[in-house]
């Protein structure tokens, strides 16, 4: 599951992405027209509207591209950068922008593109925006107010209207089209351009303008990786066939005791119950978050058994579902809960004088296991080895 | 030889779409370019004037970001990708030259100096709003972020609302 960085590819390595993206960012910019000033500010005149076309086209394309990807589980957006929203340098940044814009016809992504073929003035526009920069983090200490202020945090437009991303990337669809299809009437006027598309011109506009609409039905009738998976979960006939390996009470205490550095001890049930009561060693993964991007190594790997506990059956079930949907991983469940457990080793009943001598033994054997686990606990304990992985959520964003 | 014709701008966008989709599903961040001006700036002051860099707020939040200075940073790294990236597709293409390009009642000299002003609210405005037509609006577009759409529209919604009082930069 995306993001790549850092889990599969390096932070090292990202700049080398950065590099290449950059390569790609360019030739894309310039082909399009984008290191001409006269074309970038033809939108504003009616003369020519590349930029929209481009802008629109790339924006919705990703924003799909996105919304597909969190569909099909291949990208955790709670793990992507978002752009913080501050209300107040987000407008007003944007209309400091929009003056730079038409008065120095480049934006900055462009004036690169510009000065890389040898425009003079977009040399002029590059060191403007770096006095401009140097300006704003001078004066930061009486911008800094401005810079702050209403900070809404990583929150996105559909979650401020309270609609689905696909209601709102339809609309923004909705709206690049009527953009194109006005833009194009309007450059026509100006251009007094009198010229008529052909069938075949109107059939491949219809054609590529069919394909957003496409992958948003798709993404709006069809259940989302997770929700399928939720499904399954609450099918009485899948549950019971997925089964995971069983490990009884006795066996978890003698891995505890003599392999604990190659198991995980799981416990899915909700974070109360885990704080309130959990077995030695063990990590808390609740259910509802087995999905998550910081786990997905735990259920991807083959050097270490995973040992899940629950308090029912049926959960055990689930997270064994759960566990298989993410990849393949050894995992096991301890049949006879976390309860029976502990009372049978933490404490132990002595079957007496009377007792046959395999029971002594269990006896004892529990009664040992017990004390070591409780040893072993405390001993890891000063070496923090069951601290839980940090996921660091991935920096970015322009300014 | 003539300059080849520019791109169809729907397949451009596409193409500029679908590399903002890749880089966000490898990196989880988008594309941007303000930002690598912002670390090469950043990164003269340090060399030129350190005790400065080094007892100024903003300076030290942005080394503790990205301590390697804008060879290290990966919108720096990126912005080197884009000059070399634009100089391929302007060879190829045949729109390399040394040129000046302006509206038609426009003198050279007043063509650079409304570039370089253009150039200064644009970088601060940039830094104000957090990032530029990449970064915040065309990245934030992306993942819908609300605060990246308010910026592209304030952008282009002011560039529409002043385009009348400064046309003759531009149009006859």
């Amino acid at each position: 599951m995306g993001p790549l960085v850092p889990e599969v590819f390096s932070n090292e390595f990202n700049l080398i992405i950065a590099f290449v993206v950059g390569i790609c960012f360019g030739f894309i910019l310039e082909q399009a027209g984008f290191s001409s000033t006269r074309k970038l500010v033809g939108l504003f005149y009616g003369y020519d509207f590349t930029v929209l076309k481009v802008f629109f086209t790339a924006g919705v394309t990703a924003m799909l591209g996105v919304i597909l990807f969190s569909h099909l589980g291949w990208l955790d957006l709670s793990l992507i950068y978002i752009n913080p929203t501050f209300l107040y340098s987000a407008i007003i940044g944007g209309l400091i922008m929009g003056l730079g814009f038409i008065i120095g016809g480049f934006c900055p992504g462009t004036s690169f593109c510009a000065l890389a073929i040898g425009k003079i003035d977009a040399l002029a526009f590059v060191i403007g925006s770096a006095v401009g920069v140097l300006a704003f983090m001078e004066g930061y200490p009486l911008l800094e107010g401005l810079y702050k202020a209403e900070n809404w945090g990583s929150i996105t437009f559909p979650q401020i209207l309270n609609i689905s991303p696909v209601l709102f990337a339809l609309t923004m669809t909705l709206m690049a089209i009527g953009a194109f299809y006005f833009t194009t009437k309007i450059k026509k006027k100006v251009n007094k351009d009198k010229t008529e598309l052909s069938k075949k011109q109107i059939r491949g506009i219809i054609g590529f303008a069919i394909v957003p609409f496409i992958i948003l039905f798709y993404v709006g009738i069809t259940p989302s990786w997770k929700e399928s998976i939720y499904t399954q979960i609450c099918n009485e006939e899948i549950l019971q066939k997925c089964n995971f390996q069983k490990i009884s009470t006795d066996k978890l205490a003698y891995e505890l005791v003599n392999n604990y550095y190659k198991i995980n001890l799981i416990d899915v049930r909700t974070p109360e119950e885990y704080k309130e009561f959990h077995l030695p060693l063990a990590i808390n993964i609740p259910l509802d978050s087995m999905l998550n991007r910081e786990w997905s190594g735990l259920f991807n790997q083959d050097l270490k058994k995973n040992i899940f506990y629950a308090d029912t059956i049926c959960n055990a079930n689930r997270a064994c579902i759960i566990a298989k949907n993410i990849g393949d991983s050894d995992n096991y469940i301890l049949v006879d809960g976390p309860y029976t457990f502990h009372n049978l080793i933490f404490i132990p009943t002595n079957p007496g004088g009377n007792s046959s001598k395999e029971e002594l033994m269990t006896y004892k054997f529990r009664l040992q296991a017990g004390n070591d686990i409780l040893e072993l606990q405390k001993k890891l304990k000063n070496i923090g080895s069951t601290e839980k992985k940090q996921v660091r959520k991935v920096k970015g964003g322009c300014g | 030889m003539n300059e080849r014709k520019y791109m169809n701008p729907y397949l451009a966008g596409v193409l500029l779409g679908i590399l903002l989709l890749l880089t966000i599903y490898i990196t989880g961040r988008g594309l941007g370019a303000s930002g690598g001006v912002k670390s090469f700036v950043a990164g003269a002051v340090k060399v030129i004037v350190p005790s400065h860099y080094d007892n100024t707020k903003f300076y030290q939040q942005l080394e503790a970001e990205s301590p390697g200075g804008p060879f290290k940073a990966w919108l720096g790294l990126e912005i080197l990708g884009v000059l070399i990236g634009a100089f391929i597709s302007g060879a190829i293409s045949n729109r390399l030259a040394l040129k000046l390009e302006k509206g038609p009642r426009v003198t050279n000299k007043m063509r650079l100096i409304a570039a370089a002003i253009g150039g200064f609210l644009f970088g601060l405005g940039a830094l104000i709003g957090r990032g530029c037509t990449s970064g915040a609006a065309l990245s934030g577009m992306a993942v819908m972020s609300l605060g990246g759409i308010l910026t592209m529209f304030a952008i282009f919604g002011s560039a529409y609302a002043v385009a009348f009082f400064v046309r003759k930069l531009w149009i006859k």
